[in-house]
């Protein structure tokens, strides 16, 4: 029995499997549509998270499972005191599979250690978010036909987005990979994630403006810059405009750039940008439930 | 001069630093053992200055040295049988550390479930990095 706790759980070969199993279901939905006929996914969420549980319950929905769950602590068990060892327990009685987020990092994983069925770490506070991960590389490879031979600008937080450290983290495995960091000197990405980049020889840049790398990159990946990671005011509206894309910055862009997002998105991408081609985050909330398919029957060992 | 008698069978842990003796004794849980153990604290060194050297008379099999390698590489570790020096131990990073260091980041998952063992995992064994099991948050603790 296997658990998905990190994005690297699964070798590169292990992935490409995976996503071409989601990239199938994308085109034979139908085909799908029973492979879960009988079996019961657990959304285990004892913090919010309406777009990770929602999707992780239509990809159950679109196999045919039913879902079983709660979407915040006070609701569960863990309101009483219960520990996460037990709670998984009890959970692999009622279900076949159990998606799993909690605020507290590494809970998924005691849960795994507990469990008879398999988890799945649907975030765990600033540690992991695997199945975003796997839905920006499903994303990537879909879109692109392959991943390799690019340059990926990652803007925004780069110092505290765990989607950003995992997506780097992931990406690395692959060949001929060019990544741009456009962030404040504040929100750099850690010295950790820059030294293993040197490490293994890996070409990346620093850069603090948006426009001057535009035209190079093949993928932008965008994410939030919150107002309360500045350490003062005058330095966030300094910098704030300089991570909103709008129309004029996508001048910059190459033809077949394609934009990324891991949502919610706030004020950093225009509504203007939306109607472009180019503008790729919405398609890969869709590619987030194939991936979640693929991910529900690998991990069931269900094979349609 | 204080003189501690030999010990037949047992370690002699040698080059402790200064002071350390007593956390030793903790993480080598040596207070749970029935055995003879002499504390030897600030002892003269011509290397150091000033030493602290434990020694144990215990059943050589019984005793688990490898936390010694990520509390402190110094120590030397004379193994004891007969009344005489076998062997000196080579200490090796364990690839786990189960039950000796706490995990201090406020997010993990250990900071609110008290059952849970705290283990840490060799991460980086040239850097000697070790990362919490669960939230794999460095180890930042010194001995």
């Amino acid at each position: 029995m296997r658990h998905l706790m990190s994005p690297l759980d699964f070798s590169v070969e292990e992935l490409d499997r995976l996503f071409d199993l989601a990239n199938d279901i994308e085109h034979n939905m139908s085909k799908y549509a029973h492979a879960c006929d009988g079996r019961k996914l657990a959304t285990c969420f004892y913090e919010p998270s309406t777009r990770t549980r929602l999707s992780f319950e239509a990809a159950m929905l679109n196999l045919g499972g039913s879902v079983i769950g709660f979407s915040d602590a006070g609701s569960s068990s863990a309101a009483k005191g219960e520990s996460v060892s037990d709670t998984i327990r009890v959970i692999s009685c009622f279900a076949d599979i159990c998606a799993m987020r909690h605020p507290k990092e590494g809970a998924p994983m005691v849960a795994a250690s507990r469990s008879t069925i398999p988890v799945i770490n649907a975030g765990d506070g600033g540690h992991q978010h695997p199945t975003q991960t796997l839905t920006d590389l499903l994303t990537i490879r879909s879109l692109n036909g392959s991943i390799d031979n690019f340059t990926i600008g990652l803007c925004g937080d780069l110092k505290f987005g765990r989607t950003v450290h995992s997506l780097i983290n992931a990406l690395v495995r692959y060949p001929n990979i060019r990544f741009i960091f456009i962030s404040p000197e504040e929100l750099k990405v850690p010295d950790y994630i820059t030294d293993m980049l040197k490490e293994q020889n890996i070409p990346y840049e620093e850069v603090i403006r948006l426009e001057e790398i535009m035209p190079r990159l093949d993928f932008l990946y965008m994410t939030r810059v919150q107002k309360e990671r500045f350490f003062n005011e005058e330095d966030y509206v300094r910098l704030k405009d300089f991570y909103i894309l709008n129309k004029e910055k996508m001048k910059l862009a190459k033809q077949n750039m394609l934009i990324l997002h891991p949502l919610p998105r706030v004020n950093e991408i225009s509504v203007e940008v939306d109607d472009d081609p180019r503008a790729a985050y919405f398609k890969q909330v869709q590619y987030g439930v194939y991936v979640r398919m693929a991910l529900i029957l690998t991990l069931l060992e269900i094979t349609v | 001069m204080l003189n501690v008698g030999k010990i037949e069978e047992g370690f002699v842990l040698d080059h402790i630093a200064a002071g350390k003796s007593l956390s030793i004794y903790h993480h080598l849980q040596l207070d749970k053992l029935d055995c003879t153990v002499a504390i030897i604290k600030n002892a003269r060194s011509n290397k150091m200055g000033k030493k602290d050297i434990l020694k144990v008379e215990c059943d050589i099999n019984t005793l688990n040295l490898d936390v010694l390698a990520f509390i402190d590489h110094n120590i030397t570790v004379n193994v004891i049988k007969d009344g005489e020096i076998v062997d000196k131990k080579e200490l090796v990073l364990p690839k786990e550390i189960k039950g000796v260091i706490k995990c201090r980041n406020p997010r993990c998952i250990t900071s609110i479930e008290q059952e849970l063992p705290h283990i840490f995992v060799l991460a980086d064994e040239e850097k000697e990095i070790y990362r919490c099991k669960y939230c794999e948050e460095k180890c930042r603790e010194r001995f």
